[in-house]
């Protein structure tokens, strides 16, 4: 497909189209679906992390007002493991199914499920179903050092020259441990699923950030092929992967469904969304950089290890973008894993390259200090030419140009680095830097595009908007291709019966799915354009289709616009209802031989202000300057940079899972005990894209920006509180205690 | 949640004789009063409260904000905590209640949210909220989670073997610096408690939080006339800038004249069981010139007995700060 430079629609600011449902209520969210005859399942949780159910005694609360059944182990019916695949397809966190075996392995885990009319008597009857247990000591342990491992040594995830000998032999050094604790996804739209069995086909309306992966997972677990299961995700109150993969309670629902012929609404509670649907893991990550007087580093070394859960593997993969990130002749990332009593982690925004970036960018903000060097020159002295990984060139990156660009922007010629140096109104001020990256990709895609007599178009994908802006995106691109105004294209996306679409997951939607849609509405206009010259009262009738153009939603003779007719003109002659046509793309995931590296880079600048004598400490400024490629909707492509960078502060400040270690249970489990960054935390933002094309990835140019915004934030804040305080916090997150001039006391 | 039963009181008196049935007006009680609701309902929620009755006491013509007789103020159990920080008169002659209630919780909860069910708030230890924890508190005699456990916001005065959790209010902090009096209606009759006698340390029975007996319906509370030429503040630390239980706080009044500290009241909001007035504190700075060295012997004064757990140590430092920024903003109002 050739590049598409020039538009009137693509890259201009628009309004999201699926805003005005938002607002006024109308659009359905997973659990405002409700069916005649409807039940409401609600779970029983395991109050223990390890164990075994010894005792399930649920007479009290069957014989409760209004319950329909009470499920376990015992009478759930089957429910199947999903078989191991390749790339994107029949991925599933928790490889057990819920039930399988009396096993508990983590707090909460679901050990029964309680149906009943209302979801207050489902409640009330799963609060009275007793659980008798044989207790055993849990290990929810957030510190990794020392921990034995899965393998018998940590994995090596990438490496070139001779790392260790070039650490031994460093000018200058620099060695730290950084951890991130567990971290939970807080979405406002709790998981839910509402399950609808007629006797043969089940359709599932989920809180799916892949509806296609969501109805193979299901058909695998329910043992039916995949056409006895539809599943639907309309719109989503936002997921940061914790909605990508399918979580136990849509089996629960869909089981319960099942069993007894009747709709079933399960909707997990706040309190289960700490437990049963995963988290980003507690990371630990020690990284050692060395570097000639100069600055050009020699070595650069990372080993993380992060938690899982007893039954699944889950890799961080914190060094993925650590082997391009700053150029070095030595290299070495290794990654391992340590089991605990907790449920099984999985993507939050940004996995891998988020926590990787924290301690990556501390570590150069440490070198930078102990080489008294600026540390945005010292990231400009070691930017690499090619991907010295992959020994390939880049396809499009401008790192520099983000760093210098956002040095300008934030005023960082004016920064002292004296620790305490700058102040503004009686508060001291620090200022920090980080540089970021993210990967870009293209995921296979199908759609398609239909033109209407009526005037509008259609395209259909199932993927789903994540709440990014993909409704409004891909409205723009048919526009762009027909000039059909967006206003009279109807998106249709969350249904996995729709052609199949990539997962709203590693910022690669766009990337991936608009060369499809672009492909399905030039195949519509083909077959548009043979209806404009084989209809009979046809004023092209005869015409070659080559001899004419579809151009501002009419038909005509190729440069002659005193020749047109509205398309919905030629599909009334043509007597069709309408012309459709089907689209599909290829990937770039996992190529065996990739020409380019693509990536999308960046740079975060952060300001806190810091107050000694009542330990306040604020971020009060970030300028951050993405390159991301090309920007096709710059309104919510700055709306997820802007709400990244928040979610960085809850990151840096706030947000931390706190697991008891006796009870192993995650114990801040609400909206009040985990502290997320809330509206009055919200810095002053300022976002830059540099907005320049990556045609090596498709032909828009566009990567996508979902996660890089979170990336490197955390570090820019650490750094600066670092320049605010001198004190270098390297356990996220920053607490007031760890400013305070005193002993820090240890968890008993 | 249980089952309730919800019946609504027209009078003071309804009111009281259907609470009379409780067994007890503390924690466990089976009869409850709800106005707005915003901590009660949420206890209800998670089974930590599981009354068999609520009686509704909306109704009752308790939601005036007025002066009293003596120039001081009445405020009715049933104002609102968005209507009372808003006040004319709080605003301008109590400020460090108006700070206070502002500082806490959302506007939509300080719109639902009274003046006595602020009084009554209960606390916000994550094992006295989950019923598979062992909490003295809310199962007298199972043990306390929280030491040794997520102690990090917890107290630090005013502790026990028992319990250790901390008061969350903002309200009552300002109240206990203003000496608020409590009063009560009850199957005896009406009575008027100061709120410095109104709280109870946990002890041995942490379940009992407050002097209240069952049939008790806090009606109003009354503030006096202030101390001609006093001034007031309140200061609230905690992690995020809202939205956030305090970590530590501060309630200052303070009266000079001249350089001398000749008036002054000081309470703490975050460290203590219950809202800790620093009697200790206001000795040491009676008669004392205003400067920060003073404030700061007071601060460590305030802070003498604290006894920390195994994660808020930090908080002894952070409440003296607390307690010495306020008390010199509040010293250098004109």
């Amino acid at each position: 497909m050739d590049e598409i430079s020039e538009s009137k629609i693509i890259g201009v600011a628009t309004r999201r189209i699926d805003g005005p449902l938002k607002v006024s209520g109308a659009a359905m969210y997973a659990s405002d679906h409700s069916f005649p005859g409807l039940l409401y399942a609600w779970p029983v949780c395991a109050t223990i992390a390890k164990g075994s159910v010894a005792r399930l005694d649920t007479a009290e609360a069957g014989k409760m007002t209004g319950v329909a059944a009470i499920y376990h182990r015992a009478n759930i019916g089957n429910l199947y493991r999903v078989p191991p695949a390749a790339g994107f397809s029949l991925i599933i966190d928790e490889k057990r199914p819920p039930f399988e075996d009396d096993v508990i392995r983590y707090y909460g885990q679901y050990i029964a499920v309680v149906v009943a009319n209302t979801v207050e008597q489902a409640r009330a009857a799963a609060e009275r179903v007793k659980v008798t247990y044989n207790r055993e000591k849990p290990d929810a342990d957030s510190k990794m050092t020392g921990s034995p491992l899965t393998t018998d040594k940590p994995d090596e995830k990438s490496k070139r020259g001779d790392t260790a000998a070039a650490l031994r032999s460093a000018k200058v050094k620099v060695d730290n441990v950084y951890s991130i604790p567990a971290e939970t996804h807080n979405p406002i739209e709790l998981h839910a699923s509402v399950a609808v069995y007629d006797g043969q086909k089940f359709t599932l309306y989920e809180t799916s950030q892949a509806v296609v992966n969501h109805r193979d997972v299901l058909a695998q677990v329910l043992g039916v092929p995949p056409e006895q299961v539809q599943v639907i995700t309309r719109f989503l109150g936002s997921g940061f992967g914790g909605k990508l993969w399918p979580w136990p309670q849509s089996a629960l629902a869909a089981a319960c469904a099942r069993n007894l012929n009747r709709p079933v609404k399960l909707v997990v509670s706040r309190q289960m969304m700490f437990q049963t649907v995963g988290h980003r893991p507690a990371i630990e990550q020690r990284i050692q950089l060395a570097a000639e007087p100069d600055g050009k580093l020699t070595a650069l070394q990372q080993d993380y290890v992060n938690h899982t859960s007893i039954l699944d593997d889950y890799d961080e993969g914190c060094g993925e973008v650590t082997p391009f990130m700053y150029s070095t002749p030595n290299l070495l990332v290794t990654g391992g894993l340590a089991r605990r009593n907790v449920g099984n982690p999985t993507a939050m925004r940004g996995p891998g390259a988020v926590p990787g970036l924290f301690a990556l960018e501390s570590g150069m903000d440490e070198l930078a200090v102990s080489l008294k060097m600026d540390p945005v020159q010292l990231r400009l002295n070691n930017e690499p030419e090619i991907d010295e990984s992959l020994r390939i060139p880049f396809s499009s990156r401008h790192m520099k140009e983000c760093l210098t660009t956002g040095a300008e922007k934030f005023g960082w010629a004016n920064r002292t680095p004296e620790v305490g140096s700058m102040r503004r109104d009686g508060l001291t001020l620090g200022w920090g830097v980080a540089a970021c990256s993210w990967l870009a990709a293209r995921t296979e895609a199908e759609a398609s595009v239909e033109l209407r007599q009526d005037g509008t178009a259609r395209v259909a994908c199932g993927t789903q908007d994540i709440g990014g802006g993909t409704y409004t995106i891909l409205a723009q691109i048919v526009s762009h291709e027909t000039g059909i105004p967006v206003s009279k294209i109807n998106v249709v996306l969350g249904d996995s019966a729709l052609p199949s679409g990539p997962i709203s997951g590693g910022s690669w939607v766009t990337a991936s799915v608009t060369p499809a849609v672009l492909d399905a509405a030039r195949n519509a206009r083909k077959t548009l354009l043979l209806a404009a010259v084989k209809s009979d009262n046809s004023p092209f009738k005869g015409k070659k289709p080559d001899d004419l153009e579809f151009v501002d939603a009419m038909v005509r003779l190729k440069g002659q616009a005193q020749s047109a007719v509205p398309m919905s003109e030629i599909l009334r002659i043509a007597k069709v209802s309408s012309v459709s046509g089907a689209g599909k793309s290829q990937g770039t995931f996992g190529a065996a031989k990739p020409e380019f590296s693509f990536h999308s880079y960046g740079a975060q600048f952060a300001e806190v202000t810091w107050q000694s004598e009542i330990a306040r400490l604020r971020v009060s400024r970030v300028v951050t300057v993405i390159d991301a490629g090309r920007i096709i909707n710059p309104r919510p492509a700055q709306n997820q940079i802007e709400g990244a960078v928040v979610m960085g502060v809850g990151m840096a400040l706030f947000e931390e899972t706190i697991y008891d270690s006796r009870s192993g249970a995650p114990i801040n489990n609400n909206l009040a005990d985990y502290v997320m960054a809330v509206n009055a935390d919200t810095p002053q933002i300022d976002v830059t894209f540099l907005d320049y094309p990556d045609y090596k990835l498709n032909p828009l140019g566009v990567r996508g920006v979902g996660e890089i915004g979170l990336a490197g934030v955390a570090a820019a804040i650490t750094s600066a509180v670092y320049h605010a305080t001198g004190i270098r916090v390297r356990d996220l997150p920053v607490r007031i205690e760890d400013l305070l001039p005193m002993a820090k006391m240890s968890i008993a | 949640m249980e089952l309730f039963q919800l019946v609504t009181a027209q009078t003071v008196s309804d009111a009281v004789k259907a609470q009379a049935q409780s067994a007890t007006a503390q924690n466990g009680a089976d009869i409850r009063f709800i106005a707005g609701g915003t901590n009660l309902v949420d206890y209800m929620k998670l089974n930590v409260e599981r009354p068999r009755q609520l009686v509704d006491i909306n109704r009752l013509p308790l939601d005036k904000i007025e002066r009293s007789s003596d120039g001081g103020l009445k405020i009715g159990a049933l104002a609102r905590n968005a209507d009372v920080a808003q006040d004319p008169i709080v605003k301008e002659q109590y400020a460090v209640l108006s700070q206070a209630l502002l500082s806490g919780a959302s506007p939509q909860l300080r719109n639902m949210a009274t003046t006595a069910g602020n009084l009554l708030q209960k606390t916000r230890c994550v094992y006295y909220r989950d019923t598979a924890s062992a909490c003295n508190k809310r199962q007298p005699g199972s043990g306390c989670s929280a030491i040794g456990g997520y102690n990090r916001p917890l107290a630090i005065l005013g502790t026990s073997d028992h319990c250790i959790a901390t008061n969350p209010s903002d309200q009552n902090v300002a109240l206990m610096a203003l000496e608020a009096v409590v009063h009560i209606e009850g199957s005896n009759g009406q009575r008027a408690v100061p709120i410095s006698e109104f709280y109870l340390l946990p002890g041995s029975t942490p379940e009992r939080e407050t002097v209240l007996q069952p049939g008790d319906l806090v009606t109003h509370i009354t503030l006096l006339k202030p101390v001609a030429g006093t001034k007031s503040g309140y200061l609230k630390l905690r992690d995020r800038a809202s939205y956030e239980f305090a970590l530590a706080s501060a309630a200052i009044v303070m009266k000079k004249d001249g350089d001398r500290i000749s008036y002054v009241r000081v309470a703490m909001g975050g460290v203590g069981t219950r809202p800790w007035r620093a009697s200790e504190a206001e000795k040491m700075l009676l008669g004392r010139s205003a400067t920060e060295a003073n404030f700061r012997t007071a601060a460590e004064a305030a802070l003498h007995g604290a006894k920390p757990q195994s994660q808020n140590g930090f908080k002894v430092e952070l409440a003296k700060r607390c307690l010495v920024h306020t008390m010199g903003q509040v010293s250098q109002i004109a």
